[in-house]
């Protein structure tokens, strides 16, 4: 067993910054306008129909203060300064030299519709990691324009619906099939576009059964979106014949590669027979999360899909990258511009900083180190690994379950979040809606982590379990030494006491009426 | 004599730590499997790709992996060594330089979703980022940001056709097509069941705003929701505002109003003249254009229980925790996004843009309610003398003079030159012109969109007016 670390979180008891500052503070002065422009224009040059009367009630604090202020708070963000083995995030290491580069005036300060001739550095990049992407996916081409996994997931509709609609179809294939189990995004997004979604139970092994597919998919189905591995770990060994089930009956075929991290340079999306996929340049490819986002889900479909993807679409010339704008069939925009581009450029770094070698490698590492933590957690005695019938070797992650402990201690997996940080260890994943193993938590090791990183992981289980026994009310009280206490959940679905401004809260529970408008 | 380097098999690769010599066979060990394929059973063989990876080559050292970033970027012309008028979305404005520190702290970088408690200084700049705005919207509820105004305008004519159970949208003929093109995409093609109708308002050509007229015949019953922006997108300021917001209640429809932030120190906060939603981009609080990847967009409304249930993503509330008097922050109605209920919440969510939350309220925090104030008193002063020297220019016409904020039009018709031409010539002299909308359908001939703001001064427009004469003798 490894020392457990004797940690202690900032605590800077820091006011809201309402509350800071005193009438005068600047922590920002702009020029007055020069005296040839007040002598041509003058500065008081809004309409009085839309002048603004009041002045808006903002704190007044100068540079110092904010800058102090908002270091404090991000001091009181454990980040991943701690472990986080944060299942179906993989963390990973976010690369400093990728973060200068981008904050460079030759990205940060780069318009999107500057002319193509001034921007071909980063054309060159969006194309070369287009094409590690479809190395790695068989895709025929790739573009960035999504903010996020869902947002990839939600071009995938919009763009069956372009697919359906030149068909002529788009009144008939109204229906999207997936997992019970897929990420939420997969039936959310199909449902915004206007798609009926049919979800597919899981069984005893862990994935719906082809018989239940074959139910499903008929000349109603436009499209399937599945993830392979699940968040249990599980492969679907029977995906491609899923994937030929599915295009039997016409329907499109979409490969949420959000559990990427296994499988990549192992599985090619294209080789299993899959019409489009999804990466996310901020989980798999190195890219930081930066508490959700900005985020880039990369999608990529076969030549047969992109005449309907949403423009612009990199593409190479000659020696020469352009935009090309000319998709008369695309199914539209789903977000302004070309996507997160900094965030591009950041998974490109990644990719050239790993190499193909590299990749592979940090796939094994992966398999290999969450297999070990399955092995350390199994002897674990009040946790139970989910689908325990599938004895094979999981795959990059595992669901597990806090299920008998909690019955026995009534301890459960939200007061083990709430203690792990207490050890300085990040808060676990636990799973996302519906819960279908009780109290449940999903540990992905990835191939950042050290092993001495993993067991102490492990330990601060082992750790918490034991307390469990011997101290419920301790844990159930968690954390103790941490920013603030345990947060108090009664407020945020009660209208009369929810707040999500300051204006808000003075309103509501500080009784100040004068919050609702400008002090003048 | 150098050294021969280490062999890669005996050192790790610097972002894998078990990559280092030995590290797997340990846990292979422990495992008791015989081999990292062993563990691959799962996957049957004939599901293995065939095509071997072909990456280019791996850029292991820091060293190389700099110079190949950089080198490529520089091949990029950018804003700082140009003098640039672009605008329409993303904008050139001053970035406070503790925004980038914060934004660049590795916590705030890094960081998922821990605990509240764990998270707690995120959380609670998250808060400050909507307390902040909300001061300058006067509302009540901002949620934290999607991915861009067009992604919020979009949530937001679908939150209103949730709330009235209406399906049609009224929304100005002069509109940004690149958002449009996203608000249609969350309106759906006609053909679905569940589609909601654009339908185009007439501006009145005289000022480029909105034709209350048109508007007064459009209106009824059926329209979930009239959506205006405010500066409009070709830079004009709506003086009829609160004259739509009244049409618009009084069919029952919603008022949704798109604005940008930076104008509301000296432009009336929203939340007063009946906007019911309020969208805007986040970009100009403190967020470099990052090549378009600098977008997000808020959403923002009063805090009524219709609107606050109706939101996709994350609401940051404050709240209390177990020690008496100390104030936490948490999720408030986690359960109605998509999240909580899969295809059955509002939309759906996911990783959106909220490291942009973070820089804007650092940006607020610098700028107070005098910073706002002095910020756009600048930027219309400076962009009004731009449209003036311009104007100025034989052949050059500003279009709705004396109505902007920070964009203009300038028509080129009665030049004989096209704007592709004329931008092409001003690049040659290091300058950037204005968008180029000529193509976009909008009625308004051989025009660009210029964008002004305070990091224009007086002899950088001086240097756009003599640029524009040669270009244009």
């Amino acid at each position: 067993m490894s020392r457990l670390p004797d940690f202690q979180a900032a605590k800077w008891d820091e006011p809201v910054v309402m509350e800071m500052g005193r009438p005068g503070g600047r922590g920002q002065i702009f020029p007055t306008p020069e005296d040839e422009v007040l002598a041509s224009v003058g500065d008081d040059l809004i309409p009085d129909a839309m002048a603004r009367k009041d002045r808006s009630i903002l704190p007044e604090i100068t540079e110092f203060e904010a800058q102090r202020h908002y270091l404090h708070l991000s001091q009181m963000t454990l980040g991943m300064m701690g472990v986080s083995l944060f299942g179906t995030c993989t963390m990973k290491y976010n690369s400093k030299t990728s973060e200068y580069a981008t904050l460079r005036p030759e990205l940060a300060d780069v318009h999107p519709y500057q002319h193509e001739d001034t921007l071909q550095g980063v054309l060159s990049i969006m194309h070369e990691f287009d094409g590690i992407l479809r190395s790695l996916s068989g895709m025929d081409q790739f573009i960035f324009q999504a903010g996020g996994g869902a947002d990839a997931a939600y071009t995938m509709v919009a763009l069956a619906r372009a697919y359906w609609k030149d068909r002529g179809m788009l009144g008939q294939r109204t229906e999207m099939v997936t997992s019970a189990q897929s990420h939420p995004c997969n039936p959310a997004t199909a449902a915004a576009a206007g798609f009926k979604v049919v979800n597919l139970p899981l069984e005893e092994n862990g994935y719906p059964s082809l018989d239940a597919l074959k139910a499903a998919v008929s000349d109603k189905t436009a499209l399937i979106m599945l993830n392979n591995p699940d968040d249990m770990g599980i492969y679907n060994p029977e995906i491609k014949e899923w994937v030929r089930v599915a295009k039997e009956a016409g329907a499109l075929c979409f490969y949420d590669h959000a559990n990427f991290n296994g499988v990549m340079s192992k599985l090619s999306a294209r080789e299993l027979g899959f019409d489009a996929c999804m990466f996310m340049l901020h989980k798999t490819f190195g890219a930081p999360k930066a508490g959700g986002g900005p985020a880039v889900g990369a999608f990529g479909c076969s030549d047969d899909l992109a005449p309907y993807l949403p423009t612009p679409v990199v593409v190479k010339e000659g020696e020469r990258y352009r935009l090309d704008d000319n998709r008369p069939k695309s199914a539209g925009k789903v977000r302004e511009f070309w996507g997160n581009v900094p965030q591009v450029v950041k998974a490109y770094a990644w990719a050239r900083g790993m190499g193909s070698e590299g990749i592979k490698l940090a796939s094994d590492i992966s398999v290999v180190a969450n297999n070990y933590m399955d092995k350390r957690l199994s002897e674990i005695s009040g946790i139970a690994i989910s689908n325990p019938d599938v004895k094979s070797y999981r795959m990059e992650m595992t669901r597990w379950s806090l299920g008998p402990l909690a019955e026995e201690t009534g301890i459960g997996t939200v007061d083990f979040a709430n203690r792990m940080a207490d050890y300085g260890i990040d808060p676990w994943w636990m799973s996302h809606e519906p819960w279908i193993v009780a109290e449940p938590f999903t540990p992905e090791a990835g191939e950042l982590w050290s092993k001495e990183d993993i067991d102490l992981w492990i330990d601060v289980v082992a750790k918490i379990v034991e307390e469990a026994r011997t101290n419920p009310e301790m844990v159930k009280t968690a954390p103790h030494n941490q920013p603030v206490a345990q947060v108090k959940g009664d407020v945020f679905e009660d209208p009369t006491q929810w707040a999500m401004t300051w204006r808000a809260y003075q309103r509501k529970v500080m009784g100040d009426e004068k919050a609702e408008r400008g002090a003048a | 004599m150098p050294t021969e380097p280490r062999p890669a098999s005996s050192q790790s690769h610097p972002w894998m730590a078990l990559s280092a010599p030995g590290a797997i066979d340990d846990m292979l060990e422990y495992i008791g499997a015989p081999s990292v394929e062993a563990l691959f059973e799962q996957i049957p063989a004939d599901h293995f790709r065939k095509t071997p990876l072909d990456l280019p080559p791996a850029l292991t050292s820091e060293v190389e992996l700099k110079r190949d970033l950089v080198t490529r970027l520089k091949k990029n012309e950018n804003c700082e060594d140009n003098l640039s008028f672009l605008g329409a979305g993303v904008w050139q404005h001053h970035v406070p330089a503790i925004v980038d520190e914060i934004v660049g702290r590795t916590e705030f970088a890094t960081n998922v979703w821990g605990s509240y408690q764990s998270d707690h200084g995120r959380n609670q700049t998250w808060f400050e980022f909507s307390s902040q705005l909300g001061a300058l919207l006067n509302l009540d509820v901002v949620q934290l940001p999607v991915y861009s105004w067009g992604c919020a305008s979009g949530h937001a004519i679908r939150m209103a056709a949730k709330i009235t159970g209406r399906k049609k949208v009224l929304i100005p003929q002069l509109s940004d097509p690149e958002r449009m093109s996203v608000i249609r995409t969350y309106c759906q093609p006609q053909e679905m069941e569940s589609a909601i109708e654009v339908v185009l308002v007439a501006a009145d050509p005289t000022s480029g705003r909105l034709d209350l007229n048109d508007l007064k015949s459009k209106l009824g019953s059926d329209v979930a929701a009239v959506y205006f922006e405010n500066p409009a997108y070709l830079g004009t300021i709506e003086t009829g505002a609160a004259e739509i917001a009244k049409l618009a209640r009084a069919v029952g429809a919603e008022t949704i109003v798109g604005v940008d932030p930076i104008s509301l120190g000296v432009m009336t906060a929203p939340g007063d003249y009946g906007a019911d939603i309020v969208t805007g981009p986040v970009q100009p609080l403190g967020v470099h254009m990052h090549c378009g990847g600098g977008a997000g967009g808020y959403i923002a409304s009063r805090d009524e229980e219709a609107y606050v249930r109706s939101y996709n993503g994350f609401l940051v509330s404050i709240a209390q925790t177990l020690e008496p008097g100390q104030h936490a922050f948490g999720l408030a109605c986690p359960h109605q996004n998509s999240y909580g209920m899969r295809e059955d919440g509002n939309d759906w969510t996911g990783n959106s843009t909220y490291l942009w939350a973070i820089a804007g309220a650092v940006y607020m925090s610098l700028l107070g309610p005098e910073g706002f104030a002095e910020v756009g008193r600048l930027i219309v002063s400076r962009a009004r003398y731009a449209a003036k020297l311009l104007d100025a220019i034989p052949g050059v016409r500003v279009v709705w003079p004396d109505t902007q904020f920070k964009e203009f039009v300038v028509n080129f018709d009665d030049t004989g030159k096209s704007v592709a031409a004329i931008n092409d010539s001003l690049r040659e002299k290091g300058i950037f012109g204005g968008k180029d909308i000529s193509g976009e359908g909008l009625g308004v001939g051989q025009s660009a969109l210029y964008c002004v703001t305070e990091v224009h001064t007086a002899a950088d427009i001086q240097r756009l007016s003599a640029s524009m004469k040669e270009v244009l003798s």
